[in-house]
């Protein structure tokens, strides 16, 4: 049996380490909002007639008017271009005969001219008031499902002592593992220009919906040990169960992990930062399942916390009844 | 050894398999399997569910997505819940009466339609929506400013408008133009009543005398009114037959009972969509078989069977997807190989309780219903919290149009139930296909020999020496 309970220092302050690089990364660089959640116009363009250059095609962005263009590489020869919410979209009350050639028209026309054929790929404008609801939105699902799986783990596991820990720390396990993806988009924002758009999204919700199936899993092995055996010390009861999922977390998370690699290895230009998201978010919600959820769970058992800030404050601590026990 | 049950399951999930697989069936196998030599198919047709191919959302076929916002003018009167459910019945006429098809419009949270029209570039769907035929009768004032020509109903001054025509205009050669003939409806015969009486009583050269009719706020025709009229009229000065045509047609389909502005959009090129398909299929593949190599070689003959239930997995999930039929996004193909990954680990936590019943020396029978009696509350758990938070995103989803995340949300609760059902019953089914065989007395292919080298050992012992 390995004594995972026994080292959960180690694991709590890697995972608050790595919590704190994401947070400072955050809050360094901050996040780079894509169009969805600041409001624009982005669209894809792949060069056919001849090779571009990135600062070319900013140089020509500039020359149509579109100083505030941002120019991003997005595979060969092609270019995903962000500017602000272009005139496009006729308002539909006030539309009348053919529509007006929009902005976006006129910035083909101007890059057509200047380096022959491409293809857009496509096109995406976002107004005001749409962005600003699509944060409030995503937060607002991501704490609903919280605290829906909060109160499902707090009915299955009734018959336990305090059912309700195990759901939150379900739940802290999922903000770590939500927060280090957090912090990855700052980094991949700071160095590879990466927005937070709607692949964002979609990677968090499938990052959060890997972390609880993970707690989940190590919770019910601890739910069925201390079942058999009510008179199970606490930690020995995290350490077997531990030691009985560590096969499955590491083969679950090597299945995903497989189909992900294979995916970006093969899958198109625009879809690999996301691959990559879900990568770093699959080994985080199988690292933070057994590192993060587990450990909060022995932890809180033990009155850790307390201790700590007793001895922070300079007052005597408890003794280490728990290791004694064993 | 082989209970009837079980050899029964084993034909049902044989049978479901072979109706998946050619319900799945792409019809030109050679665009997303290797080599050539693969039989033509065109899916399966049921009734009303013919589909020969899976329903792909925008990003994965090309078209346009646009958000469309009313905004009421303040002292809007009207019940803005009706103008809405007016507006998409209003939107939906129109896409359909352009013989557009499958496309999609749904009223979203508060003031909200959002429009998806697949395979049609941004400006044409503009255009198709945009044509609002807001019809507006006209008629200058004491000072020949164009004014909303009204009358009295039930003593209540109503402008008249496009509302008040019968939807059964047509299109008509008038002199070397073009007019479109109307009925009005009884409201609007009284207006128009009104109206003309009030009109007529001035001479031609008194531009009182005009009935004006704008279309969007452009002036379409302008006539002297000769007669008092009624329940019947003619729009005149189409300069063509398809643009009389076309307008009797926006008529017809009604003019927008409240003004609808673009507030997102979006459009993906076809290519575009082809490419990330392709991508997709292939990706999955790849990784379908990388999947399947790990199982066989960690868990070998289980393994075996675990990939043959992963087939069964895959085809049973894209023919739900093509039966339902669930309109597959970029995102919803994240969520297809999450719920790979869901129903590999159910799987897994099965084998991995499996393998320790082996270990404790139990036979292959009673290590199969141990495993997976002592796997399921983890796998339910597991399962059910993902459900619960699909549930909880498709909704905030619908509530938001995000139909990104509804997509994510659907393929992936799909995948879930039938991953469990996979689990419990195609993988144990497999399993028990082998009691009896000379296979299941092999511990090698169980990867469960430890039995014979430490004998039935007991953790309990192992954690009481600890």
């Amino acid at each position: 049996m390995l004594d995972f309970a026994g080292k959960r220092w180690w694991y709590l302050w890697v995972s608050l380490a790595m919590v704190v690089v994401a947070a400072g990364a955050l809050a360094l660089w901050g996040l780079k909002a894509g169009i969805e959640f600041t409001s624009g116009s982005s669209f894809t363009v792949e060069f056919t007639e001849r090779t571009v250059e990135q600062s070319e095609l900013r140089q020509a962005m500039q020359d149509l008017g579109h100083a505030e263009a941002r120019v991003q590489g997005a595979g060969a020869n092609t270019y995903i271009i962000r500017t602000a919410e272009l005139e496009n979209a006729p308002s539909l009350d006030s539309a009348s005969g053919p529509a007006q050639p929009g902005e976006i028209d006129e910035i083909e026309r101007g890059l057509r001219e200047k380096f022959g054929a491409f293809n857009r790929e496509d096109f995406s404008t976002v107004s005001g008031t749409v962005s600003s609801e699509i944060a409030r939105f995503a937060t607002l699902a991501v704490g609903a499902a919280a605290i829906a799986i909060l109160l499902y783990v707090w009915v299955m596991f009734r018959q336990l002592p305090k059912p309700w820990r195990y759901g939150t720390c379900a739940i802290i396990a999922l903000l770590h593992d939500a927060l280090i993806i957090l912090g990855l988009f700052a980094v991949l924002g700071r160095f590879r220009g990466t927005e937070v758009d709607t692949a964002f999204i979609t990677a968090i919700l499938t990052v959060i919906g890997f972390s609880v199936h993970d707690s989940i899993v190590v919770f019910d092995r601890i739910r069925e040990t201390l079942s058999n055996d009510p008179y199970i010390p606490f930690e020995e009861a995290v350490n077997a169960s531990m030691t009985d999922t560590l096969a499955r977390s590491i083969n679950t998370s090597l299945v995903v992990v497989l189909t992900v690699v294979a995916m970006m290895l093969i899958g198109g230009e625009t879809i690999r930062n996301f691959l990559l998201v879900l990568l770093v978010g699959i080994v985080s919600g199988t690292y933070s399942s057994i590192g993060v959820a587990a450990q909060v769970l022995v932890a809180w058992e033990n009155g850790d916390i307390g201790k700590f800030w007793r001895r922070l404050r300079g007052e005597p601590g408890e003794p280490e009844t728990a290791a004694e026990a064993v | 050894m082989r209970s009837t049950t079980t050899v029964l399951l084993f034909l049902f999930v044989t049978a479901l398999t072979v109706f998946s697989v050619i319900v799945v069936w792409p019809s030109s196998p050679d665009r997303y399997l290797p080599g050539s030599f693969w039989p033509e198919g065109r899916g399966i047709k049921i009734g009303d569910w013919e589909r020969e191919t899976m329903r792909l959302g925008l990003d994965l076929r090309g078209g346009s997505y646009l958000v469309l916002e009313a905004n009421p003018p303040a002292d809007y009167q009207g019940d803005l819940d009706q103008a809405m459910d007016g507006a998409k019945d209003v939107v939906e006429r129109r896409v359909n009466e352009f013989g557009v098809s499958e496309a999609e419009i749904q009223r979203t949270s508060g003031n909200r339609l959002t429009v998806q029209v697949p395979g049609l570039p941004l400006a044409d769907a503009q255009n198709l929506i945009g044509k609002t035929a807001a019809l507006q009768f006209m008629t200058y004032d004491d000072q020949t400013n164009l004014v909303p020509a009204t009358g009295v109903v039930e003593g209540q001054t109503i402008a008249m408008t496009g509302a008040h025509l019968k939807n059964n205009t047509y299109p008509e050669r008038s002199g070397t133009t073009y007019a479109v003939v109307f009925e009005t409806t009884s409201t609007g015969s009284k207006l128009l009543e009104q109206i003309t009486t009030r009109a007529v009583q001035y001479p031609s050269t008194d531009p009182r005398n005009f009935l004006v009719v704008e279309l969007d706020g452009q002036v379409l025709s302008e006539a002297a009114v000769q007669s008092v009229i009624t329940d019947q009229g003619r729009i005149t000065g189409q300069p063509s037959f398809t643009e009389a045509a076309n307008l009797s047609k926006q008529l017809n389909a009604g003019a927008l009972p409240i003004p609808l502005q673009t507030i997102q959009a979006r459009e993906v090129s076809a290519t575009l969509g082809e490419d990330s398909v392709l991508d997709s299929v292939k990706a999955g593949q790849v990784g379908l078989l990388a999947v399947m190599l790990f199982m066989i070689l960690y868990y070998r003959l289980p393994g075996v069977l675990a990939s043959a239930a992963l087939i069964v997995y895959t085809s049973v999930t894209l023919a739900v997807f093509k039966l339902w039929p669930v309109t597959l996004t970029l995102s919803g193909i994240a969520a297809f190989v999450l719920s790979i990954g869901i129903a590999v680990d159910a799987n897994i936590l099965i084998f991995e309780r499996m393998k320790e019943e082996l270990r404790r020396g139990r036979s292959l029978g009673a290590a199969i219903d141990i495993g997976f009696s002592r796997a399921w509350s983890s796998i339910r758990d597991s399962n059910v919290s993902t459900l619960i938070t699909c549930l909880i995103l498709y909704w905030f989803g619908s509530q938001f149009g995000a139909s990104l995340v509804q997509g994510f949300a659907l393929t992936l609760a799909i995948g879930v139930g039938i991953s469990m059902f996979s689990a419990i019953t195609v993988t144990r089914t497999f399993l028990k296909m082998l009691l009896g065989t000379r296979l299941a007395k092999n511990a090698f292919l169980f990867n469960a020999e430890e039995i014979r080298r430490t004998g039935p050992a007991t953790r309990a012992v192992t954690a009481k020496g600890e």
